[in-house]
């Protein structure tokens, strides 16, 4: 395996916050790893880096090439980013939206080719959207709007893919399907997934690694079942839960303390 | 000798969970028989239903001649997953393409053009026909044998006095119009129009300087664009140096109040300078209102090339301005260098503003309403608001011109009277009767 990305001691500062301290970590090429830990622990704020989108000090390597000295168009052709909330104008078709995802390949001054037209239906195909073609974006459900965002992503053909927050707007069988297909796109298209999630369960079962970050720090790192433990979540999300291990996954559980009332 | 053909994959003996017939596998391995099969997304889930595992070719192409049965019964409902096998040589379906300018919306918007170019020509004092404004026009070209339909008085009045207005009228309305859906496209804000960033008020001081402190014998037909220009170059140019200064990186809020800041700031010394000469009163506010009572075929020519060019860098951002709809983080992460794309477009932009204030006095309402209408009437995609607002732009000016100088012949109205008394009862029954978001 090769590596896909690398962040070497990457900080951001945002005023006087430091937002992420000398964040480190690898991801192979073909890899899922999920970044996971508490509300603030800078989960989206590392993606961002990652995509070249705000100011870091140290270092991002794509495929070995420093974010910093490429250009957007360049990043855009290594990395797609599925934000948390995406903007998808209601007066758009799902064609035109699928479409924009093909920028990075498009002259500025151009309009796209057959290349790139093949390319937003081959995307649409594999996501199921052939038949909303010409639906405008206002007209969709959150799930189908979902899988609408990661078709442009997917026409973006970038051999990464960012994902915050995937599954957030969801509800639980449209979770499993969206991170199914992720996992099945993953395998046939060799792509590499980063995502950042809060659902530590869902997290555990389709991450092969887990990065949990806690005050912009990287706390602890490695396979879902060495990460999820009864300790390390009480530490630093501050929580009571149960762990389980069950058919070699791991399902953590939110677990109300009894009180003992003293009379 | 070796070959470098690729080996047959090694075969495997199965037997077949439906009929319990023995056939060969590759177990799904490159070069396996079944590799040839492409079936749709649903027939495979029925497959996997009934079956664990590979099943023999005659069961398998029973299911693909089901399938085939079922979308040829029911062509409406085709299997979405049922994909070309080879896309290489696909023809993409013509649904995935952005709309555009349908054919349809191109022929009224250049026919609405064509009309309001013939109207403005032919109303007058003097009225002339339009069979009689394309036969001159024949003439004029001598590329035919027509001899001039028109008087010689006629003729010069089309096209000495009449001709340099309506074709003035339609550049700084064209312009106008363009401008603002380049504004609205960058600011993603439906207020935007090319006088945001204080060109308005930079122009109205700079103009208003040239009209007061002139020297006695200078000539004021030709410093007044001059100094209107420049006051527009720099009020834009203060607002967007502000607006950076003051933390253009969070986006476009800070950089629109740095222009109203930098407006405020000019219109103030403005009133300023009126008050010191007032003499000049009338003269200024009739400059402000705008017109083209003082249109000329040398005024069209010192505004053409800045219209030209900045429309065109605009009409080529078309798309790219499709691409900002998505917010400034989507747009960098699809490649855009929102900041220069920003800067570049609003430096086109004010450019062809200020030109056309410059000829024509500070005319509103065009390059806000015009690239909403199209927005509301065809389509939200600046591939559609930036060529047709260029067009209803021109000739809704041309329009309005025309009214201005007939309503109260001999006197004019100002334009700006015209445009917004016309246009705004229009855009209103627009905004109630279209079910379309505004952005």
């Amino acid at each position: 395996m090769s590596t896909a990305l690398e962040a070497r001691d990457v900080s951001v500062t945002v005023g006087a916050a430091r937002i992420l301290s000398d964040v480190s970590a690898t991801v192979e090429r073909g890899e899922w790893v999920t970044v996971i830990g508490p509300n603030g622990a800078g989960k989206t704020t590392l993606l961002r880096a990652i995509a070249g989108l705000l100011v870091f000090a140290g270092q991002v390597l794509v495929e070995g090439r420093a974010v910093r000295g490429s250009t957007r168009r360049q990043l855009a052709r290594q990395i797609a980013l599925v934000p948390q909330h995406p903007q998808t104008p209601t007066e758009l078709t799902v064609a035109e939206y699928v479409l924009l995802g093909r920028t990075p390949h498009i002259g500025y001054f151009a309009t796209e080719t057959r290349t790139d037209r093949l390319a937003a239906e081959r995307a649409m195909a594999r996501l199921g959207l052939r038949q909303f073609t010409d639906r405008l974006l206002g007209s969709l459900s959150g799930g189908e709007l979902q899988r609408v965002v990661l078709a442009r992503a997917l026409a973006q053909e970038a051999p990464i893919l960012l994902l915050d927050e995937p599954t957030t707007a969801l509800d639980l069988g449209r979770q499993q399907d969206a991170l199914e297909l992720l996992d099945e796109l993953r395998r046939d298209s060799d792509l590499t997934v980063v995502s950042a999630m809060h659902d530590l369960s869902l997290a555990g079962q389709y991450a092969d690694r887990l990065l949990l970050l806690d005050g912009g720090r990287v706390v602890a790192q490695g396979k879902p079942d060495a990460v999820l433990s009864e300790q390390v979540i009480a530490a630093h999300y501050a929580a009571k839960v149960s762990v389980i291990r069950k058919d070699g996954a791991v399902f953590v559980l939110p677990r109300r303390e009894e009180k003992r009332w003293v009379h | 000798m070796a070959s470098l053909a690729p080996q047959p994959p090694s075969q495997i003996v199965k037997t077949c969970p439906l009929c319990q017939e023995q056939f060969e596998c590759a177990q799904g391995r490159p070069g396996c028989w079944c590799e040839t099969v492409v079936l749709g997304r649903q027939t495979l889930a029925d497959i996997r239903a009934v079956a664990h595992g590979c099943i023999c070719p005659s069961c398998l192409s029973g299911f693909a001649a089901r399938e085939k049965a079922r979308r040829s019964s029911d062509p409406d409902r085709p299997d979405e997953n049922n994909a070309p096998a080879t896309w290489a040589k696909a023809v993409p379906n013509a649904a995935v393409r952005p709309r555009g300018v349908s054919v349809v919306w191109a022929m009224v918007a250049l026919g609405f053009l064509a009309g309001a170019l013939l109207l403005g020509l032919g109303t007058g004092a003097a009225s002339i026909g339009p069979a009689s404004i394309v036969a001159s026009l024949l003439a004029h070209t001598q590329l035919f044998h027509i001899s001039p339909p028109l008087s010689r008085v006629d003729d010069a009045i089309l096209w000495q006095i009449r001709a340099p207005r309506v074709v003035l009228a339609a550049l700084v309305g064209g312009m106008l119009a363009v401008a603002g859906s380049a504004y609205q496209g960058v600011f993603r804000n439906p207020l935007a129009d090319p006088y945001l960033l204080g060109v308005a008020a930079g122009a109205g001081l700079g103009a208003t300087l040239a009209i007061a402190y002139a020297a006695a014998g200078s000539d004021i037909g030709l410093l007044l664009p001059l100094a209107a220009f420049a006051g527009a170059l720099i009020a834009v140019a203060a607002a967007y140096v502000l607006g950076r200064s003051a933390g253009g990186v969070r986006g476009t809020s800070t950089l629109i109040l740095a222009g109203v800041i930098v407006a405020l700031f000019m219109t103030a010394i403005q009133t300023f300078v009126q008050q010191q000469r007032s003499d000049t009163l009338r003269a200024v506010y009739s400059w402000i209102l705008g017109g083209f009572g003082t249109a000329d075929w040398h005024a069209v020519a010192v505004v053409l090339p800045y219209i030209a060019v900045s429309s065109a860098i605009i009409l080529l951002h078309r798309r790219v301005l499709d691409v900002l709809s998505l917010g400034d983080e989507e747009a960098a992460s699809l490649g855009i260098d929102v900041r220069r794309t920003r800067l570049v477009l609003v430096l086109v932009a004010t450019a062809g503003t200020a030109a056309a204030v410059a000829v024509s006095g500070l005319i509103g309402f065009v390059g806000i309403i015009i690239p909403h209408t199209i927005r509301l009437l065809v389509s939200p995609s600046y591939r559609a608001i930036v060529p047709l607002s260029i067009l209803a732009g021109a000739g809704f000016l041309i329009l309005a011109d025309a009214l201005a100088r007939t309503i109260l012949s001999p006197a004019e109205l100002p334009i700006g009277v015209v445009t917004a008394f016309f246009g705004a009862p229009f855009f209103a029954i627009l905004l109630r009767t279209s079910r379309r978001i505004v952005m």
